[in-house]
């Protein structure tokens, strides 16, 4: 056992970026059931964000440009969720179940000629002078765009629901659609514009695993992402905040376990690899721990079908 | 003091603010409205008057850019005014208050008005504005306050309010005081009686006929979609309105037997907390009920009748000796235990609380009956004596339904509730608990159920009423009793109870005038407007 070659610096720099993806899936998801829909196929649209993102960057030569493409196709295929469960009125458990499905199996027919391949190398932003300093420096300034513009998304999403007009109507939505509608709302087209918002979320979050993390094209490479994610909203009682910090545990975690496993430390290795889950699960569970206020906090019409009449 | 505008004298002649022309919207299967023709002007409170399924909220739904008319024509102040969306209506300067009102609990009072608002001003100006319009018309509010947290009285403020922000030409108000004290009836007149002396029309959608006659200017009566007749409700009595409304005479209920027989349940010092966010808790309740009586359990919604219900139920659990059956402790058994012991307990929500919506009557029929009516053996549902149980429901109760095997979720609202009262009074309890038994439902079937209730009384078993109906509850039960914030007042023989004294108990001691007559509604005809 070897703890000495564990480096707190990297270890840092390492959980900020593996957390990322995670991250982002949650904060779109989190506008999503604000809005009062559960979309349970993150996971889906998360992979078709990473295949969509690998293709795009490898033909163009572009990291943006995948980056663009992943958001781009994981909400079209969040609007045929939407436009299922909205407009048609389906099962938003079983649509969102479907969605992933469908997500997983057409990711690797996407991606069938791009096992293996290297994608574009994405560059991580040094800033100057800043990037120098001792553990700051690697830890806050040396990190990829994503990882930046993921806390970015994390204000403007805590700022947008809290501050904005729309994002009040969009909670309202979210807590009652009857009387938003009564109100004279659109429901329908607050909610498509959330679905597509979280989609889009997802997107990134997958690219930044196929096109930074890993970096290449595996079938099912998002290994279970998109359902931490959702349960990271719902632990983490639908604020922003708690997301940030469930995501950032559960990164952390993944990390750090890895780390110990790779110094041999003297815990089974089953236990060590299933650490994330349980700590993240258990400290959101803690911090959240009062019912009520998580219940008010919930999006009380969240999975409901509307549908307007009278 | 300002002169009231609306009041004495001034006629029918000015010109109208308000104009309806020949107005038909259809629904598949019904004429929600058919050919409705009024006018109203500035200054006056106009009622819409009528029966369940009338036609008056699709009426206003109408006026307010919710629904659009099949045919016919509307004028705002000369103008033609044809709103497509309540955003219209808003800027033409109509704004509502809903029957069901159209808040959100999660937010705050100012986010839920700037909601209601076209262009809200920032949140800070806007909690400045609610408190400064909140003074001057009497209605205290705290702009940062969760409406989840508000009296049913606060909340309608906040609606009130919200509408009042956008200096409105008319306020629709859909049932206002279904829900409100008599305290709260006379502080929401007061605010009326001021915005009709400022020149604004409102309408007022009630049923409840004195209320009318206290209130408002001009009525305009429907019945089944159409224009039946218009007065001015101050010149008819009750009676005569009740009439031209209801078309048919009514039955009213036997009068009470006497002479209550041993305590069948008593609950002493109950504590307990609620399972619901925004619940109430329950603090200290005590009461005892006797066979042969009604124990009217009167109080404003939200103030704990849903726990109390759940504790008498079985649903939610209690120390054992809190709760005794004759002296039998029943505290910690749960609502099978209950029903086998013959306490029966029918909830509020009838669809997904008292039923499944999904099942048929006869399994909601087996759901509650299966061990008093002796279903079950071995495990396995006696189907032909749950059919036979169900089938006797709907014939002794007059459910009106094509046959045992229909879903619970196809039965209208009263329907579905003798169903589900003659349901529990088959199986002969000795407790019945019921919660809003006739919420919702007509003269008719709220008289039948109310009938049926005396009647299980006068066969000795113990009656438990919830209700938010106190004329109701003044015309049936033997003892009257209050919730209040999770407090139950001492109950007191109904015979003799004023109406100050009343207000008192349901309001807890509030330092207001009582509102007079304004508080006696005509029982003729029970809130609830069915779904079109």
């Amino acid at each position: 056992m070897d703890l000495g070659s564990i480096n707190p610096v990297l270890l840092v720099a390492a959980l900020l970026l593996a957390s990322t993806p995670i991250l982002l899936a949650a904060m779109g998801e989190l506008v999503v059931e604000k809005s009062g829909v559960l979309n349970l196929g993150v996971e889906g649209m998360m992979i078709v964000g990473a295949v969509a993102g690998f293709i795009a960057a490898v033909e163009s030569g572009s990291p943006a440009l995948g980056f663009l493409a992943a958001a781009a196709a994981a909400a079209v295929l969040a609007l045929l969720f939407g436009v299922l469960t909205q407009v048609l009125l389906s099962n938003q458990v079983a649509t969102g179940l479907g969605l992933t499905l469908f997500g997983l199996g057409i990711s690797s027919l996407m991606g069938q000629g791009y096992v293996g391949i290297r994608p574009p190398a994405s560059p991580r932003l040094e800033l100057p002078v800043l990037s120098e300093l001792p553990f700051l420096g690697p830890v806050l300034f040396s990190q990829h765009a994503m990882v930046y513009l993921s806390l970015a998304i994390v204000v403007g999403v805590w700022w947008y629901l809290r501050s904005t007009r729309s994002g009040l109507i969009l909670r309202a939505v979210g807590e009652s659609h009857e009387a938003a509608h009564a109100l004279g709302y659109s429901v329908l087209g607050t909610r498509l514009a959330a679905i597509a918002f979280g989609g889009a979320l997802a997107g990134l979050g997958g690219a930044c695993l196929s096109l930074v993390i890993v970096p290449q094209w595996t079938e099912g490479m998002t290994a279970g992402r998109g359902w931490i994610a959702l349960a990271i909203v719902v632990f983490g009682s639908w604020r922003a905040w708690r997301v940030l910090l469930g995501a950032y545990l559960f990164g952390g975690v993944s990390v750090l376990q890895l780390n110990l496993q790779a110094a041999g430390i003297a815990i089974p290795v089953e236990l060590l690899s299933m650490s994330p889950y349980l700590i993240t699960i258990l400290v959101l569970v803690i911090i959240s721990s009062d019912k009520r206020r998580a219940q008010a906090n919930a999006p009380n019409s969240l999975g409901r079908t509307f549908h307007a009449s009278g | 003091m300002r002169r009231d505008a609306g009041g004495d004298g001034a006629g029918r002649v000015s010109t109208p603010l308000l104009e309806v022309q020949g107005l038909r919207k259809a629904y598949p299967g019904v004429v929600a409205n058919d050919d409705v023709s009024f006018s109203a002007r500035r200054g006056e409170v106009h009622a819409l008057l009528g029966e369940n399924g009338a036609g008056k909220s699709t009426l206003v739904k109408t006026v307010y850019g919710l629904l659009r008319p099949d045919e016919g024509r509307m004028k705002l102040d000369g103008r033609v005014y044809a709103p497509a969306s309540p955003h219209d209506a808003r800027q033409a300067g109509v704004a509502m208050v809903f029957q069901h009102f159209s808040l959100f609990e999660a937010l705050d009072v100012a986010e839920n008005v700037a909601l209601g608002m076209e262009v809200p001003p920032p949140m800070r100006e806007l909690a400045t504005r609610i408190r400064d319009v909140s003074e001057t018309y009497g209605l205290p509010l705290d702009p940062n306050r969760l409406v989840g947290t508000l009296s049913a009285g606060e909340r309608q403020r906040v609606e009130i309010i919200r509408c009042l922000l956008q200096d409105p030409q008319v306020l629709i108000m859909d049932e206002p005081t279904s829900v409100l004290t008599p305290q709260e009836v006379a502080i929401l007149f007061e605010t009326l009686k001021r915005l009709r002396a400022e020149g604004k029309l409102i309408l007022y959608i009630s049923h409840k006929l004195e209320e009318i006659r206290a209130l408002c200017d001009w009525a305009t009566i429907l019945r089944h979609g159409k224009v039946t007749g218009s007065c001015d409700p101050r010149q008819k009595s009750a009676r005569e309105l009740a009439e031209t409304m209801v078309g048919s005479e009514l039955a009213l209920p036997a009068a009470r037997t006497q002479d209550p027989g041993e305590v069948a349940l008593s609950i002493a010092g109950l504590t307990a907390t609620s399972g619901a966010a925004f619940g109430t808790e329950l603090k200290g309740i005590s009461l005892d009920v006797r066979r042969g009586e009604i124990l009217g359990i009167g109080g404003v919604a939200g103030n704990g009748q849903d726990e109390l219900l759940a504790v008498l139920s079985g649903e939610s659990r209690s120390p054992p000796e809190s709760v005794l059956l004759g002296d039998l402790p029943i505290g910690s058994f749960g609502p099978n235990e209950r029903r086998a012991l013959g306490v029966l307990a029918a909830p509020e929500e009838r669809l997904g609380h008292a039923t499944a919506p999904d099942m048929s009557l006869v399994e909601n029929a087996a759901l509650s009956g299966r061990r008093r009516m002796g279903m079950v053996r071995r495990g396995f549902v006696n189907w032909s004596k749950a059919r036979t149980h169900a089938e006797s429901v709907i014939e002794r109760f007059d459910v009106r339904v094509p046959g045992a095997g229909s879903v619970a979720r196809s039965l209208s609202g009263g329907n579905l509730q003798k169903f589900v009262i003659g349901r529990e009074i088959l199986q002969q309890p000795d407790v019945l608990v019921v919660n809003q038994p006739t919420w919702g439902l007509d003269a008719a079937a709220a008289a039948a159920i109310r009938q049926s209730l005396l009647d299980l009384a006068s066969q000795g078993a113990a009656v438990i009423v919830i209700s938010q109906d106190l004329d109701e509850l003044m015309e049936i039960s033997t003892r009257f009793s209050a919730l209040n914030e999770g407090r139950l007042s001492k109950p007191r023989d109904t015979a003799g109870l004023t109406l100050e004294e009343i207000g008192l108990m349901l309001g807890g001691a509030h330092d207001l005038e009582i509102g007079l007559a304004a508080s006696r509604p005509g029982r003729a005809v029970e809130a609830g407007e069915p779904v079109p």
